[in-house]
């Protein structure tokens, strides 16, 4: 991939991500599965990237790897001045506490705790966090906050991983599906708050789906298909998430 | 999914070895006696008495009922071991030439029978040559009827009246001091003069016969020659030992196996549950390919049955081994010729049974639940819990608790039936240990209270023959002994209501102080004038209280009945005795200031010049060492009661440890998404498994003092149990007792965390954020 293609975000923000050569190969049984294939990729900060593939392609195990959630069997990640794929246990686990927030198709909540709670978890173990309530509030939750998961709908739910991902003031936002368990309208809210946070708070901010639709509202969309990146294209305009219909 | 089932497979195993262990054993043991007995013509009926012609046999045989007869010449000697400083006694039995005795068959482990033409040859009862390691060809001096004399060992042999040998004035059997030795009629009736006589006899019954009717009939003819009262097997002290160790046996092999079973089967329950419920999918997509409820329900069923039945085979083969293990003990312990180890089948089947049933029906419950959803609702995650704020979090305080800590609390409380049942499980396990060990505090109580505190001399010496009371002078005088205290003792029958009990009566000094009697609280009783004190538990025996008139039918010498007074009742653990003023007794037996023998307190120093002064005097039968009688007692528990804790405790660690590694186990299952999010957020190994032991840590600490709790009950249970004529003993429990139950339960916690510790390591974060709840 060429500089050109990174859009405006080349001149003007840092890299975050550096993906050189990416492998990722899984052992099952006595198949070989080759998940990503050498990927090369630069993420800028302040962008907001989708990551757009059939099932298979390979886009989970790319956001599992920059989440430092999997290790890469050949080539480097290097997030700022760090080298990810040289990484330990230990310093993967304490890169995700500090640098990233995750937010996953199923929401994936404690339920013994109140969404405010949820969310306390996460700022309790962090270095320079928000306030829960701030949080919850920049989601629209300021009035649930005191209920647990089984009381809120699946939107507000995602709505609750979300400012638990984001009250640690994390530097990079990976969304795995975050709309994929949600009927079209609530999907629609969910994408806001994440434009919103994404604009507002300056988050790196990469969501992987399979929803076209979506791809609109990014800055990039990165195509893969076979674990290989098949296209790269930058939006000229950004759609806002009200706008998105599918 | 295999680690649990082992485990559960484990604690079934003990369950059930347990259970065949003590079942098996106790028949084996009961089996072997009734075929000892039966093979060495065991009497049925035996008699002292002072002197009658051997002619007088023809109208014993005449009694109706009576199948066969055999007279003896029975005489209490002093002995002496070389290199054996204690004072050594024993009672010479005579045997019909050329025979192992017509009753009462003696069993020949070594050497030979005697030769008739010889006087100086005996055969010494095994359990008394084995403590002294003697053997054929040794020989052993022994002072009969005043003569010391030097007697060859023949053989060594045992015999089903002597399986226990106790001394006259001991209670526990010390094979040390005391044994039974056997020589050829001649001589020994010859030097007792009884050439023609004889002084004991003993007798079967025919089918059928009246042993009472047999027994009043006999003691009718024996009297004239001083007979002091036939007694029937029941009563003779041998068997009657046995009976109550048996009995004990009895009491262990029912409450042991029931509690581990309980355990077994509330483990069972909790964790097959649980581990049904974890499959609900499978158990929906089953269904939707169209398998019937029945046929859903009875592949779990067979999943259990197939771990129980893992249980049962191995705690079978394992039960059977210990079963063998402990029969065999059992016969070196008593001398047998031979163990019948018996299994009944009954006894397997019903292991079997028992453990089947109780897994059934326990899982039925969960099994059924998750059969008769409709597949589509089971493929959905199950509703979602609601949780609740903690009674904690509405007083306010849960500022004080970090994100984690009110994820633990909230877990407990939101499924309080659960976590209560887990604590109870743990609480089980620290109960059960505790009984592991609360035996030997209570024998120690025991003995301080019956040695230290009631009976306080160094020495009793028990006369051939009841004398005078100035005879305390002649051993007064000796030196080394400081004090010394008359007591008179007589066999007696006595009688409340329709209730019979056969014990002696002692007649003690009122003000001595080498026996004294305590209350229950321990303070010392003094001896009315008038009327009686009875041990404490002879009186619940005989229902009977103070006030009450007690029948006593004394079995000596002119052979009074009298009704006395019940004036009060003495705390004992050991024994059951009545007691009254040495005079008083003295008066009810119409003679003059009689004694049967002494107690002395004698110093360290001389003591072994006292033993040899006593053993040169003909008057005194016996010499029963205090310290000797206390290791004797130590020695009967340990080999009874103690070895089998033994076995509890290890058992009983098992089933902690299976109860606890399981909870955690199944906790990680249930929370497995829960814990690999965290970890995913951030969470650090440590922090997550902090939430998840945490909880169980929660959990293990309630149920420690529950555990005591139901430890205490569960000890009571048991001393009440033990109570026997011979012994009671009490619930005394001491800090170790409970300390040692709770590090039981510590320490398999600690080891259990360990192993799920290194299970949360390989929580899966990738696969966990694909999948559903």
């Amino acid at each position: 991939m060429s500089d050109n293609e990174a859009g405006i975000f080349t001149t003007m923000n840092s890299v975050v991500f550096h993906v050189d050569e990416l492998t990722k190969i899984y052992q099952m049984g006595e198949v070989q599965v080759k998940a990503l294939r050498g990927i090369d990729l630069k993420l800028y900060k302040g962008e907001f990237t989708v990551l757009l593939g059939a099932s298979g392609s390979g886009k989970s195990t790319l956001l599992n790897i920059l989440g430092g959630l999997d290790t890469p069997t050949h080539g480097h990640v290097q997030y700022g001045d760090n080298d990810l794929s040289a990484a330990g246990e230990h310093e993967l686990t304490q890169y995700r506490r500090y640098h990233v927030g995750f937010v996953f198709q199923f929401y994936n909540l404690i339920p013994s705790l109140t969404a405010r709670e949820n969310v306390a978890v996460v700022t309790e173990i962090a270095r320079s966090p928000m306030a829960p309530e701030q949080a919850l509030k920049l989601v629209g939750l300021e009035e649930r906050m005191d209920h647990f998961p089984a009381q809120l709908s699946g939107g507000e739910q995602q709505r609750v991983a979300i400012a638990r991902a984001i009250a640690k003031n994390p530097d990079v936002l990976l969304c795995d599906e975050p709309t994929g368990a949600l009927d079209s309208k609530t999907g629609v809210v969910v994408l806001e708050a994440l434009q919103h946070i994404n604009e507002q708070l300056g988050t790196t901010t990469v969501v992987i789906t399979h929803n076209a639709s979506i791809a609109n509202m990014a800055d990039r969309v990165i195509n893969l298909a076979d674990g290989r990146i098949t296209e790269i294209r930058t939006n000229p305009t950004r759609l806002s998430a009200h706008e998105l219909s599918w | 999914m295999r680690m649990q089932a082992l485990a559960i497979a484990a604690v079934i195993a003990s369950g059930v070895s347990i259970f065949i262990m003590s079942l098996s054993t106790l028949d084996s043991l009961y089996e072997t006696r009734e075929t000892y007995y039966k093979n060495h013509n065991f009497a049925n009926i035996f008699a002292s008495l002072k002197r009658a012609p051997v002619s007088l046999v023809e109208r014993i045989q005449e009694i109706p009922g009576v199948n066969k007869v055999e007279t003896r010449v029975l005489a209490y000697v002093n002995l002496d071991i070389p290199d054996f400083k204690d004072p050594v006694s024993g009672h010479l039995l005579s045997l019909p030439a050329n025979s192992p005795g017509l009753l009462n068959s003696i069993y020949l482990q070594q050497g030979r029978l005697l030769n008739p033409a010889t006087d100086n040859e005996v055969i010494l009862s095994s359990e008394f040559a084995q403590a002294h390691q003697l053997g054929v060809g040794d020989s052993i001096r022994a002072v009969i009827n005043g003569r010391s004399r030097n007697l060859i060992i023949t053989g060594t042999a045992s015999s089903p009246e002597y399986i226990y040998q106790i001394a006259p004035g001991a209670m526990f059997p010390d094979y040390k001091r005391y044994g039974v030795l056997w020589m050829s009629h001649k001589p020994l009736a010859s030097a007792y003069d009884l050439e023609g006589a004889f002084n004991n006899v003993a007798l079967t019954l025919s089918k059928g016969a009246h042993t009472q009717a047999v027994i009043d009939r006999l003691d009718d003819l024996l009297k004239p020659y001083g007979g002091t009262g036939a007694i029937d097997r029941a009563d003779q002290l041998s068997n009657r030992f046995l009976s109550e160790e048996l009995k004990q046996q009895q009491t262990i092999a029912t409450i042991f196996p029931l509690i581990f079973f309980g355990v077994a089967a509330f483990l069972l329950n909790v964790v097959a549950s649980r581990l049904i419920n974890l499959q609900r999918e499978q158990i929906a997509a089953l269904k939707a390919f169209g398998y019937s409820n029945f046929a859903v329900g009875l592949h779990y069923t067979k999943l259990i049955l197939l771990i129980v039945a893992l249980g049962v085979i191995v705690g079978g083969g394992f039960g059977i081994w210990m079963g063998k293990g402990m029969s065999n003990l059992y016969m070196e312990f008593y001398s047998l010729p031979y163990m019948v180890y018996v299994l009944k089948p009954q006894v397997v089947i019903a292991a079997a049974a028992i453990s089947m049933t109780v897994a059934v029906t326990g899982t039925l419950h969960a099994v059924n639940n998750a059969a008769a959803l409709p597949p589509a609702e089971a493929m959905r995650p199950e509703a979602p819990t609601v949780y609740r704020m903690t009674l904690l979090e509405k007083l306010g305080l849960q500022k004080f608790f970090s994100q984690p800590s009110r994820m633990i609390l909230r877990h407990i409380e939101r499924r309080p039936l659960k976590s209560f049942l887990t604590t109870l499980g743990i609480s089980m396990a620290c109960g059960t240990m505790m009984t592991g060990g609360f035996q030997e505090g209570a024998i120690n109580h025991m003995v301080e209270v019956q040695f230290n505190m009631i009976q306080r001399s160094d020495i009793t010496a028990i006369y051939t023959e009841p004398a005078s009371r100035r005879s305390l002078y002649s051993l007064r005088s000796l030196q080394g002994v400081d004090h010394a205290e008359g007591f008179r003792t007589v066999p007696a029958r006595l009688k409340f209501e329709h209730r019979f009990h056969r014990t002696s009566v002692q007649g003690i000094e009122p003000t001595g102080s080498l026996m004294q009697l305590m209350d229950a609280e321990l303070n010392r009783i003094y001896l009315p004038e008038n009327g009686v004190i009875l041990t404490d538990y002879l009186a619940e025996l005989l229902h009977i209280e103070p006030g009450d008139l007690l029948t006593i039918e004394v079995l000596e010498g002119n052979r009074t009945t009298v009704q006395v007074p019940v004036i009060g009742t003495a705390k004992e653990f050991i024994g059951t005795n009545v007691y009254m003023q040495r005079a008083a007794l003295n008066r009810l037996l119409k003679e003059g200031d009689v004694i049967s023998g002494a107690w002395l307190k004698i110093d360290s120093i001389h003591q072994n010049d006292v033993y040899t002064e006593l053993k040169k005097m003909p008057r005194i039968a016996g010499v029963v060492e205090q310290k000797s009688a206390i290791k004797a007692f130590y020695k009967t528990m340990e080999e009874t009661i103690l070895f089998f804790t033994f076995i509890t405790t290890l058992l009983g660690g098992s089933i902690a440890f299976g109860v606890i590694y399981n909870s955690m186990r199944i906790a990680l299952s249930e929370r497995n998404r829960e814990l690999a999010s965290l970890r995913v957020l951030g969470f650090e190994h440590r922090e997550v498994a902090f939430i998840l032991l945490g909880e169980q840590a929660l959990l293990t600490l309630f149920a420690i003092p529950l555990g005591m709790l139901a430890g205490y009950g569960l000890c009571a249970y048991m001393a009440f149990h033990f109570d026997t004529d011979l012994y009671r003993v009490p619930l005394v429990l001491g800090v170790k007792v409970y300390a040692f139950a709770a590090l039981v339960v510590i320490v398999s916690s600690i080891i259990s965390a360990l192993l799920v510790w290194r299970n949360l390591k390989q929580l899966d974060m990738v696969a966990v954020l694909k999948t559903k709840e």
